[in-house]
């Protein structure tokens, strides 16, 4: 179903009304299903777009890099503002959530491509060479027709890897872990992988070897391997690069997983942000096939089948939860599972499943290659090995450190070029915001658990406005399905920009903790637990940018109450304005 | 009834499960009366409004959809629950447009019910969203106000699961996210006034209306005017 949406969305430029139709009797569903899915996703339009269509990057990052600036170069040379589409169909204007650049912010998506490090007069000279025509992957990338896929992606997007570390940006060889593998019986190579200590990359930190295990054990006909390229936390990048730069050590990482659990089939779910990444990945697969690293009797071994698609999302944050990434594979809308069961009991299709983030995937190969014992002795207790940490906002060296565990956040920072911040947000706006008392503190699982976030924010910066910006994404990616997460977000939102507009009153600080504890304790998902993040951990952790901008009431009135939005309805209904509240009226 | 093959402690009362079973199923069977609005007698679980959110084994779980086990130690009517409870149960007050005194629901309503069970009653610190909903009054026979809808969608596994149409089905995400029918309006579905999907037990709320009933019975002498939400649960409890 995603791919039907995927490909008429590319070819009329919106699902039309007579689209749901044809689909729904083609498909054999109803139409209001279709309408379901196509209503879900950010990037499928149940109304006509542009035949290009631009999406600015809208995440905080950008916002500092310029963005606004950016964004109104765009919309006067094209003479549509954002959200729309011009008369003629030519071009659409959106802005879309992090798409994964925030070391070269600001970026946007172009159709499928990206650009970079944007800049007004960058924007003016895009804007005019789409507008003479020119296809949006020449205008990303000028001569992009000679190169291979691999040599476009590499050129497209800076890598920016700051620090290569043992396990994978460093020298890799290739097919070593796979080779070995091969030798081992399925349970060795999960003894392997729950020895060495690895944890899932992508936030949660589920134990890699345990999650296999689970798979491995539950009597079933199929069993999927999922890789899970969805990263959409705000401020991570860290898989792109390795999508780029180790395709091949994330798909050997897959096939071993497949060996492990048993699985003959696997579905690398890339978000559609990357989707400037599927010629480049689809190469790498095809290459497998032909060479005998995918497919039948994998290595020469006999009966060791496996082989897999790829599968785009359609712009949908809530698909890196992995219930929600497996509704989506499904071709449904984008909606967790209720757990139990757990995937790796029953989830794509019913079927024991094992998703796993693309780092992980990548660390496994190394520990096949390397060994359980390499891989422990790095990192510190509870957080073994390497991993890589996407740094981006205020400071010199933005970009991918693959560093061990069990560094302190201030260490990091000296490497970054990032000394003088005031706060800094690791693991994303579902993390923690930490203020300088707390640098000390170490990036692992048990103390400062990241998927990879770290967001440097300078003194300059206002807070309240980071935080407003963070709910206001939540709000965007919640899928809507449980009370809590669709609504408690939104009055959250509400809530923090009663504190911007300078309205808000003391008992409001409680109000906002007592709403975040409802929703954390009753949302379904990770999203909804984690939503109110960045509110609690800058309460906790800033408490003065909230006291600082409260007024406690005086007179009895409360300084949250605006008068003026108070009677304007009622002005609007007597169609005059107040004697008493509009000073000069009569005048 | 086979055998129960272990208990469960709710609220400090020991009751009986069968593998297989739910903690709100087993708690229906005990007679202990686990608050809830999405899910209806006879649909599938869904787990979605998460009013009958419950600590089992110290975890926020919904009862609806998670098994009981052996020994799980829950609780369910704490001041504690009862208070997430209430702020869920006002978040979906303040989401849509209820206007009880001149919804024809009122007093068959379940979200006005529970909110009298959980002791709702003064005006909410939650600011009221106010949206601007459609009405659809197309049909011959129904007429849809979904103002009131509190997107519990238990039309929609009615619809699909009992009367096997699919009139019903969820579009749009997060906030927006609604229920919405197959086709441009209601009357252009295959929906009748038989179906279960439109039946007054169904809809919690006064969003699926059937058309000249309204007021047969008067207010005063509505189910929720006798007794307590979730009282015909609690009576057959033996104690």
């Amino acid at each position: 179903m995603m791919d039907i949406l995927r490909a008429v969305q590319d070819r009329n430029r919106w699902i039309s009304p007579e689209s749901l139709e044809v689909i729904a009797e083609r498909t054999g569903l109803t139409r209001i299903q279709v309408e379901g899915v196509a209503s879900f996703y950010s990037f499928f339009s149940l109304t006509p777009k542009g035949r290009v269509t631009i999406r600015l990057c809208d995440d905080i990052i950008d916002r500092f890099a310029g963005m606004e600036e950016v964004a109104a170069a765009l919309e006067e040379a094209l003479g549509i503002r954002m959200g729309e589409t011009s008369r003629d169909g030519a071009f659409s204007l959106d802005r879309t959530p992090c798409i994964g650049l925030c070391d070269q912010a600001p970026a946007a998506m172009i159709n499928d491509v990206v650009v970079t490090n944007l800049t007004p007069d960058r924007a003016r000279s895009i804007a005019a060479a789409l507008r003479a025509g020119t296809p949006p992957e020449e205008v990303a990338l000028p001569g992009c027709g000679g190169l291979t896929p691999a040599e476009r992606v590499q050129r497209m997007v800076a890598g920016n890897v700051r620090h290569a570390g043992a396990s994978l940006l460093g020298p890799v060889p290739a097919e070593a872990g796979l080779r070995k593998a091969l030798e081992m019986t399925p349970a060795q190579i999960i003894d392997t992988v729950e020895a060495s200590g690895l944890r899932g990359c992508g936030g949660a930190g589920f134990v890699t070897g345990r999650k296999w295990r689970f798979a491995a054990a539950e009597p079933a006909d199929r069993r999927f391997v999922i890789c899970n390229a969805d990263e959409g936390e705000p401020g991570t990048f860290k898989d792109r690069v390795l999508l780029v730069e180790r395709p091949h050590l994330l798909i050997e990482g897959m096939t071993i997983a497949a060996r492990a659990v048993g699985a003959a089939e696997g579905i690398l779910y890339l978000r559609g942000e990357y989707a400037f990444l599927r010629d480049h990945l689809q190469v790498v697969i095809d290459d497998r096939r032909a060479k005998g690293q995918l497919g039948q009797g994998i290595g020469g071994v006999p009966g060791f089948d496996f082989d897999l698609r790829i599968q785009m999302g359609a712009g949908a944050y809530i698909c890196g939860e992995e219930g929600a990434l497996i509704s989506s594979c499904e071709g449904l809308p984008g909606e967790p599972k209720t757990r139990p069961p757990f995937p790796v009991n029953r989830g794509y299709l019913g079927f024991p499943t094992v998703v796993n983030n693309v780092e992980t995937f990548c660390h496994a190969a190394r520990i096949l290659d390397r060994g359980a014992a390499w891989f422990h002795a790095m990192g510190t207790e509870g957080s073994h090995g390497t991993k890589l940490f996407s740094v981006s906002g205020d400071c010199l060296n933005p970009g991918v450190y693959e560093l061990p565990y069990g560094l302190e956040l201030a260490e990091l920072l000296r490497l970054v070029g990032g000394e003088d911040a005031a706060a800094v947000l690791v693991g994303g706006p579902s993390g923690t915001m930490v203020d300088r008392a707390n640098f000390h503190r170490r990036l692992t699982f048990d103390d400062l658990a990241t998927g990879g976030a770290v967001i440097v924010f300078s003194p300059r910066r206002n807070l309240l406005e980071i935080v407003e910006y963070y709910l206001s994404f939540f709000v965007h990616e919640s899928c809507g399905y449980c009370t809590p997460c669709r609504v408690g977000n939104v009055f959250l939102q509400q809530a923090i920009g009663k504190f911007r507009r300078g309205l808000a009153n003391p008992e409001d600080v409680e109000y906002l903790r007592d709403l975040s504890q409802t929703i954390i304790e009753t949302s379904r998902c990770g999203l909804g637990q984690t939503s109110p993040r960045p509110v609690l951990t800058t309460l906790d952790n800033f408490p003065l940018i909230y006291s600082a901008v409260i007024k406690p009431s005086s007179d009895r009135v409360r300084a949250s109450f605006d008068v003026q939005s108070a009677i304007d309805t009622a002005r609007k209904l007597a169609k005059r304005r107040s004697y008493i509240f509009d000073r000069d009226f009569g005048e | 009834m086979s055998e129960p093959a272990f208990h469960i402690t709710i609220d400090g009362v020991q009751i009986a499960a069968r593998p297989g079973q739910t903690i709100m199923e087993a708690a229906d069977e005990a007679g202990i009366y686990i608050p809830r609005l999405c899910d209806h007698e006879g649909l599938r679980h869904q787990g979605s409004c998460r009013v009958c959110t419950v600590k089992a084994g110290g975890r926020s779980v919904s009862a609806c959809t998670q098994p009981a086990a052996p020994g799980l130690v829950v609780e369910n009517e704490t001041p504690h629950m009862v208070k997430l409870r209430r702020d869920l149960v006002e978040m979906l007050f303040h989401e849509g447009n209820h206007l009880c005194p001149i919804c024809e629901a009122s007093g068959n309503c379940e979200l006005q019910a529970m909110a009298y069970r959980l002791g709702l009653t003064a005006p909410s610190r939650f600011p009221f969203l106010q949206p601007t909903r459609p009405l659809d009054a197309s049909h011959p026979d129904i007429a849809l106000d979904t103002n009131r809808c509190i997107t519990c969608g238990r039309c929609i596994r009615a619809s699909q699961d009992v009367d096997h149409k699919g009139v019903f089905g969820y579009v749009g995400r997060g906030i927006h996210r609604r229920v919405a029918v197959n086709g441009p309006d209601l009357a252009h579905t295959d929906a009748a006034i038989t179906d279960h999907a439109i039946s007054a037990e169904v809809c919690p709320v006064g969003c699926i209306i059937r058309k000249r009933v309204g007021f047969r019975i008067p207010i005063g002498e509505r189910e929720f005017d006798a007794a307590l939400i979730g009282e015909e649960i609690e009576e057959h409890r033996d104690d």
